[in-house]
């Protein structure tokens, strides 16, 4: 397609170009905030098995996660091509704002396509992205998540190429996306190694990570693939179970085929079509799953597991209380991943875990799990 | 020859356009599909596209996917696709299935290729295929004497076009609009550019669609390109008046058909 051979192009030439590095890297240091910060979890600790667990703080970006890492890349890339508007999709959420606000810091018009399920599900961050300027669609076909956004999304794409570039949020979707949102992301794991060794003169036993797309994961992962004796752990979303069929474990519960341009662990029946995925986290609500995942998975590099709804919550409650930090429910599954490894690894085991995001946009869910009356 | 060329062959001694119908199997109902398909091949229509209904069609708009939307819903399935391809070969037309890829890869690649040939299917529209993929496809398909139709875009460079025309047996579809499918107002001027391009890597047949709805637009199409596709204008007409419609609907593409 001609629309992805200029987007790759772009990329490529960007990627080298010591002007375009310069102007991301001054975002990234004095818009989003980072480097951002590694947390050593202690009260939360108590609970790993003797393992001490250390939290890689996407939360602290602005807008609240790791997406804004990718949508500064992207949006600058777009504004290198003359695209005059960016259109997303977007789960729980966060992917949009942080459109939204790339969108508004680069004067580009903002349509983000989102499932009138999810609509519902993350008001607060519909209301977000309004405020920032942006365009919201609910898409009301099929299942009303994230797959059917991205559906109407690509579909705005071929029709409007001309004018727009699609700022794909996770390291899904046709190439060169995986791989481009892989390198945007990649910054969370190159700091992380580099302050495992100056503050704690080692690596982490393991690194854990939510795989929604698979985007926070790749990006933690990624400076860590060599350093073969680094566990690599990425967690899906099991909804009520696996065993009850309603889950988000593509890699854990999925066969391979090939949906949005991507060849990958897909949800889908006998017959190829793409089975609704479930889980309480709208972002990691996706019945598919980057392909760079698959490989890792398939090479034995990296393992995936899978969390359930219940597990992921009581991870969530206790990062709370133990810690004063309120993460997203897509992180809380990477924080259950990580008691579980800790009870594993033992006594002085270190694990890094990405804590991709923050949870206000979750409060509302988590208040009516918990019985908090609002 | 295979039965798509001979269809077109036939067109060309006429001096005019074949015309090319879709519908999604499953649509209105099984058997209704069938009795759609037989009351538009009554009216004119040459060669049939039978869409495989899929749950993620990006390639189409909203008229398409609501009515793939009906025909899952009324659990249409890998099995109901090759039963109408079937009932539609018997009608003495070439019957071409329209998928996206994961369902026949989840299908079995040589399996579909074998089980659509034996029920007479004539060939095989891959919109999400691309040729540097195509591998297992084009060895399954050769085995078999399915014909593949792949397709190209206005945005196509000659490269690609080159690539497509490489793998493509059956016709080269050449689409209309950037976008998706849905009925437009008009067919793009260029269009016209884009069938010249492809006849300069390839001497197969090029048929337009995306976007065809009405004789007018059949006819500005049928004084460059062999053959015109039209598929949601029909989808309409049958959720407005079922088979007659159909009927009616292909009874007045067919008379803009006409080389001037
Ligand atoms: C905080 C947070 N973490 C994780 C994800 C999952 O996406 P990915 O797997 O691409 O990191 C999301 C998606 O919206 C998110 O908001």
């Amino acid at each position: 397609m001609a629309a992805l051979d200029e987007v790759d192009e772009a990329f490529r030439k960007a990627m080298v170009d010591p002007s375009f590095l310069a102007q991301l890297k001054d975002l990234q240091v004095n818009y989003t905030g980072r480097p951002s910060p590694i947390t050593v979890a202690e009260r939360f600790s108590e609970h790993a098995g003797g393992a001490t667990i250390l939290l890689k703080r996407e939360d602290l970006n602005h807008t609240g996660s790791h997406k804004i890492n990718n949508v500064l890349g992207q949006g600058l890339l777009a504004q290198r091509m003359g695209k005059k508007r960016v259109i997303a999709e977007t789960g729980a959420g966060q992917h949009g704002v942080a459109t939204a606000t790339v969108a508004a810091l680069l004067g580009l018009e903002c349509v983000v396509y989102m499932g009138e399920e999810d609509t519902k599900r993350q008001a607060l961050n519909v209301a977000r992205m309004k405020l920032l300027g942006a365009e919201v669609i609910p898409v009301t076909i099929g299942s009303r998540t994230l797959k059917d956004a991205i559906n109407e999304a690509m579909r705005d794409w071929v029709a409007n190429v001309d004018t727009t570039h699609y700022l794909l949020g996770t390291v899904a979707g046709p190439a060169p996306f995986p791989e481009m949102v892989r390198d945007f992301h990649r910054i969370i794991g190159d700091e992380a190694r580099e302050q495992m060794l100056t503050r704690f003169g080692k690596l982490p036993d393991a690194v854990a990570a939510c795989v929604g797309g698979g985007s926070n994961a790749i990006g933690i992962f990624t400076a860590f693939i060599p350093d073969a004796g680094v566990r690599l752990v990425g967690l899906e979303a099991g909804g009520d179970g696996i065993e009850t069929g309603r889950h988000a474990s593509t890699i854990v519960g999925g066969a391979v085929g090939v949906l949005h341009g991507a060849r990958s662990y897909i949800m889908q029946d006998e017959d190829g079509q793409t089975i609704e995925s479930h889980s309480i986290s709208a972002g990691l609500d996706y019945p598919s799953v980057g392909p760079e995942h698959a490989y890792l998975a398939d090479l034995g590099r990296a393992e995936y597991r899978s969390v359930t709804d219940v597990e992921a919550m009581d991870a969530f409650k206790l990062l709370c209380e133990t810690e004063g930090i309120i993460p997203a429910i897509e992180t809380a599954h990477a924080l259950a991943g990580a008691l579980t490894l800790g009870k594993e690894l033992g006594e002085g085991a270190l694990i890094l875990v990405n804590l991709s995001g923050r949870g206000d946009k979750d409060v509302e869910t988590a208040a009516k799990w918990f019985g908090i009356s609002l | 020859m295979s039965k798509i060329h001979e269809a077109f062959a036939k067109a060309k001694t006429e001096n005019r356009a074949a015309l090319i119908a879709y519908l999604p199997a499953g649509y209105p109902s099984e058997a209704g599909a069938v009795e759609c398909i037989a009351a538009m091949v009554e009216g004119g229509v040459d060669i049939v596209e039978i869409g495989f209904p899929y749950s993620d069609p990006v390639m189409d708009g909203p008229t398409i996917q609501a009515a793939v939307d009906i025909s899952l819903k009324n659990g249409t399935k890998s099995a109901t696709v090759i039963e109408t391809v079937r009932q539609v070969a018997a009608f003495g037309v070439p019957a071409l299935v329209m998928s996206y890829w994961n369902p026949i890869e989840r299908y079995g690649v040589t399996k579909f290729a074998a089980d659509f040939h034996a029920a007479g299917g004539a060939g095989v529209i891959t919109p999400d295929l691309t040729p540097e993929e195509a591998g297992e496809w084009v060895t399954a398909t050769s085995n078999e004497d399915v014909d593949r139709v792949f397709l190209v875009a206005l945005s196509s460079s000659d490269e690609r076009i080159s690539k497509v025309s490489g793998v493509t047996t059956g016709f080269v579809y050449a689409g209309a609009v950037m976008g998706v499918t849905g009925a437009r107002t008009s067919v793009s001027d260029a269009v016209q550019g884009l069938v010249e391009k492809v006849r300069r890597h390839s001497d197969l047949p090029v048929a337009v669609g995306l976007g065809v709805s009405t004789p007018e637009q059949a006819n500005e199409i049928a004084q460059y390109a062999d053959g015109v596709i039209v598929g949601s204008a029909f989808v309409s007409a049958i959720e407005r008046g079922g088979a007659a419609a159909a009927k009616e609907l292909a009874v007045s593409l067919t008379k803009g058909l006409g080389k001037s």
